[in-house]
């Protein structure tokens, strides 16, 4: 197993935390594993993104050009990182933030209505791990139950009241991707 | 301890404590500020120091002030600051105190910006400040190793009474990755303290702790000490990686992130049918020079990669001796070259080195044809 | 009656009549100071505090750039040398670190205020714990007599020719005034020792400075208005007439900061 994942949006969209989840996850998975963030202005609004490496093997390089996956949380990230998706990767996208035509037959696309999905279990700003959880499902990267224990130890105290929904943004946003994913993609 | 998820800067933090820190100085500076936020807390709740100084010019010589007593005190900083720092650097080297900093290196001159960079390697190598003297550089290509580097800086500095740098780019200190904590050490006892600490000269002669000889004699003769001492670290420390080197025609050479990355273009050239091998020094000073220079016998090229205009690149080819091209691959600024850009530019020596060989094999070729027809 | 020459110390002893002696503190030794200088009279004044008070074993001198850069070998007490205007900085590593030691730095005009005025602003701020022993003799002694923070409007010295112009070079900084000003300050004092009343004076502000910091009150700084008669070009008496004509109407003696805890100890 080798995925390199960018998870890449706004700046307080959540994309830094939902690629550490990752991490986390990966470690207590006995997965190899780096996280490398954007740094800097960007993190005060922006655009912000992370690069995850997860893989059975010790990692080289953290950063990469062309990713397995790309977790856009909006528009700007769509369009960045459309052409760069490894061919036969994923671009798992927010889609209640954007209208999109896809352009290339040779990666998958999975709309997320994340924003929505959030609003209905309370927070919106849960966006980010409805769409992890639509990463995990589409790649069966790291089974669902590692996230949330994850999600259970690293959570920040702040959001500790948001702990059973965040658990359940991450079902749902992995129960949408499994709905919409066609036989012949899986 | 388990595996658990660090981040590079915290990890160091971590890694520094566990070793015995007693006295942590510093003043933030992007992108190290976690590894100062890091001992704000922890330090306190160890009942041990930490202090945010008014400038880095303060920082050190806090630490210079701190490690005079014995303690086992560092900073750690980003490349701007640690331009401040060489005049403290420079008094703690003549005066031989033991003391530890980190460079969480970034992009430059002047304020540059916030992104990784290779490019303060001549000023850690070569000129750390004024006078003849050499810190001990280590380059950790992951946060594991940054810690079991980390570690290890206080006894290697107080073994030589010299200063250990930890020498990461910005990416090192921001990344996140497993590591594994050693077991915590207690603060240095009194018994465990150098004879040579200020303490108070209780029940005995004082000490003084000073680089100011004025006498000529006295001054050559404290330099020509402290470059015995540098031999020694020489013979003793040099570290570095070798990976797939056995049969590697072709070797790169490459330190901390950039190394790292390096393995995954080697992977990739491999999985091509190219014999490609990789030298990672880990000590930057001590530079590993002997076993590069037999690797350079055995390859036909070596390319070099740094994020910087080619600073270790001079220790190469000093290393080398001209034993066999020395190409370079570099980028500036903040931008980390990627694996495949690396590959390129490995493929473009390959190409450079075989037309050279075939014209050389032409040249030879001409000269027998000519020899033959002037015999006819 | 027996040849002077005969009389011993341990004679004087046994009378019980020694009157003046040299303090514990100070190493047996000559300075390099010029005739007339009085850093020796200050080193003296911090040497018998430090013996009265019995914290010999327990100091720790940070010295300073300067014309008392050898400090370290006229005092019998463990010392570090500072990089010039750092003595503050140094001496906060080392209190921190130990905080049960007495440790003091000895700092010149051009050390503490020109190129240490961060450091020193920065550890008085902080309420160091450290007492500071500011000598200012209005010129860059060391490098032979150039312009200081400290040097009086229209001085001349070897880098100001024609006479310090204020509106080339500023004015003439007022350190003890300056420090008095923040919080972590406990104790500061402007003295000198041109004659026997300052001297005297001089040395009940340098106990104050050391019980202030073996109470654990802060920062304590004494300020000497000090003479260079070499540099001044004038003969060691009336260099001292000088201080006390020139400099002391700009700089005031007197004291700037006494913390009522300060206040309670005397």
């Amino acid at each position: 197993m080798h995925e390199e994942i960018i998870f890449s949006g706004f700046g307080g969209q959540g994309a830094l935390f939902a690629g550490q989840l990752l991490a986390y996850a990966a470690v207590d998975a006995g997965k190899h594993v780096t996280w490398i963030p954007s740094y800097g202005p960007e993190m005060r609004g922006g655009t912000a993104h992370c690069t995850v490496v997860v893989s059975d093997e010790p990692i080289g390089s953290p950063l990469v050009r062309r990713p397995t996956t790309v977790v856009a949380l909006n528009l700007p990230s769509f369009d960045k990182y459309e052409n760069l998706v490894k061919p036969g990767g994923r671009l798992i996208y927010n889609s209640s933030l954007m209208d999109v035509q896809p352009n290339r037959a040779d990666i998958r696309y999975v709309a997320v209505p994340a924003n929505e999905i959030g609003e209905t279990l309370g927070n919106v700003r849960q966006a980010n791990v409805v769409l992890l959880g639509a990463f995990l499902a589409t790649t069966g990267a790291l089974p669902l139950d590692v996230v949330e224990s994850a999600l259970d130890l690293h959570l920040p105290e702040r959001q500790r009241k948001y702990l059973a929904s965040n658990k359940a943004a991450l079902r749902q946003g992995a129960a949408h991707a499994l709905a919409t994913l066609t036989p012949a993609y899986t | 301890m388990a595996r658990e998820l660090w981040k590079g800067n915290e990890a160091i933090a971590e890694a520094a404590i566990r070793a015995g820190l007693e006295a942590y100085f510093g003043y933030p500076i992007t992108p190290q500020t976690e590894l100062l936020e890091y001992m704000s807390a922890r330090m306190p709740a160890l009942g041990r120091v930490f202090l945010q100084a008014e400038s880095e010019v303060a920082s050190i010589n806090m630490v210079y002030g701190a490690a005079s007593g014995g303690a086992r005190a560092m900073s750690s900083s980003s490349s701007p600051g640690i331009s401040l720092m060489q005049e403290g650097l420079s008094y703690i080297a003549g005066s031989e105190i033991p003391a530890v900093l980190v460079d969480i290196m970034r992009g430059g001159p002047g304020l540059g910006n916030i992104q990784p960079s290779q490019a303060d390697y001549f000023q850690m190598t070569r000129s750390a400040g004024h006078g003849d003297f050499h810190p001990i550089v280590l380059a950790p290509s992951t946060v594991q190793e940054a810690v079991d580097i980390m570690y290890d800086a206080f006894p290697l500095a107080e073994k030589y009474r010299t200063i250990v740098i930890v020498a990461a780019d910005g990416s090192l200190g921001q990344m996140m990755e497993p590591a594994e904590m050693p077991p915590m050490r207690s603060v240095l006892t009194e018994a465990e303290r150098g004879a040579w600490a200020v303490r108070g000269a209780a029940g005995r002669p004082k000490n003084v702790i000073t680089s100011l000889f004025l006498n000529e004699q006295e001054l050559e003769t404290l330099n020509l000490r402290l470059q015995e001492k540098l031999k020694t670290i020489q013979m003793n420390e040099q570290r570095w990686e070798e990976v797939e080197t056995e049969d590697a025609r072709y070797l790169l050479v490459a330190y901390g992130t950039v190394g790292r990355t390096c393995k995954t273009t080697l992977r990739e050239a491999r999985k091509q049918g190219h014999k490609v091998g990789l030298f990672r020094p880990i000590s930057l000073w001590p530079f590993p020079t002997p076993r590069l220079r037999e690797l350079a016998d055995q390859v036909r090229a070596v390319l070099v990669v740094e994020m910087s205009a080619g600073q270790m690149l001079d220790d190469v080819r000093l290393a080398v001796e001209g034993r066999c091209p020395v190409e370079f691959y570099g980028r500036m600024g903040g931008v980390m070259p990627l694996p495949d850009e690396i590959l390129e530019a490995l493929a473009e020596v390959e190409a450079k080195v075989k037309a050279e060989v075939e014209a050389k094999v032409k040249a030879k070729v001409d000269t027998k044809v000519l020899s033959l027809n002037l015999n006819l | 009656m027996a040849d002077r020459n005969e009389i011993t110390q341990e004679m004087v002893l046994e009378q019980g009549n020694v009157v003046y002696q040299r303090p514990e503190a100070l190493a047996e030794t000559l300075t390099h100071y010029c005739p007339g200088c009085t850093h020796g009279i200050i080193h003296r004044l911090i040497a018998e505090a430090i013996d009265e008070l019995g914290i010999r074993e327990k100091t720790i001198l940070v010295a300073p750039v300067g014309c008392a850069v050898l400090i370290y070998n006229y005092f019998d007490v463990d010392a570090v040398e500072a990089a010039h205007g750092r003595a503050p900085a140094m001496a906060t590593g080392l209190k921190r670190t130990q905080p049960d030691k007495v440790v003091l730095t000895y700092q010149g005009d051009g050390d503490l205020a020109a190129i240490g005025t961060a450091e020193i602003l920065h550890a008085a701020n902080r309420g160091e714990n450290i007492s500071v022993f500011f000598v200012n003799n209005a010129v860059y002694g060391m490098t032979s007599g150039q312009m200081a923070p400290t040097t009086l409007p229209g001085q001349v010295t070897t880098s100001t020719p024609t006479g310090r112009d204020v509106k080339v070079h500023g004015y003439p900084m007022r350190m003890a005034e300056i420090i008095a000003g923040l919080p972590g300050a406990c104790y500061v004092a402007r003295r000198a020792v041109y004659d026997v009343r300052t001297v005297r004076q001089a040395r009940k502000a340098v106990m104050t400075a050391l019980k202030t910091q073996l109470a654990g009150l802060g920062l304590s700084m004494v300020e000497f208005l000090s003479s260079c008669p070499t540099n001044w070009h004038m003969t060691p008496v009336d260099a001292l007439t000088w201080i006390k004509d020139n400099m002391a109407p700009y700089f005031p003696l007197g004291d700037y900061k006494v913390a009522d805890e300060v206040q309670a100890l005397q």
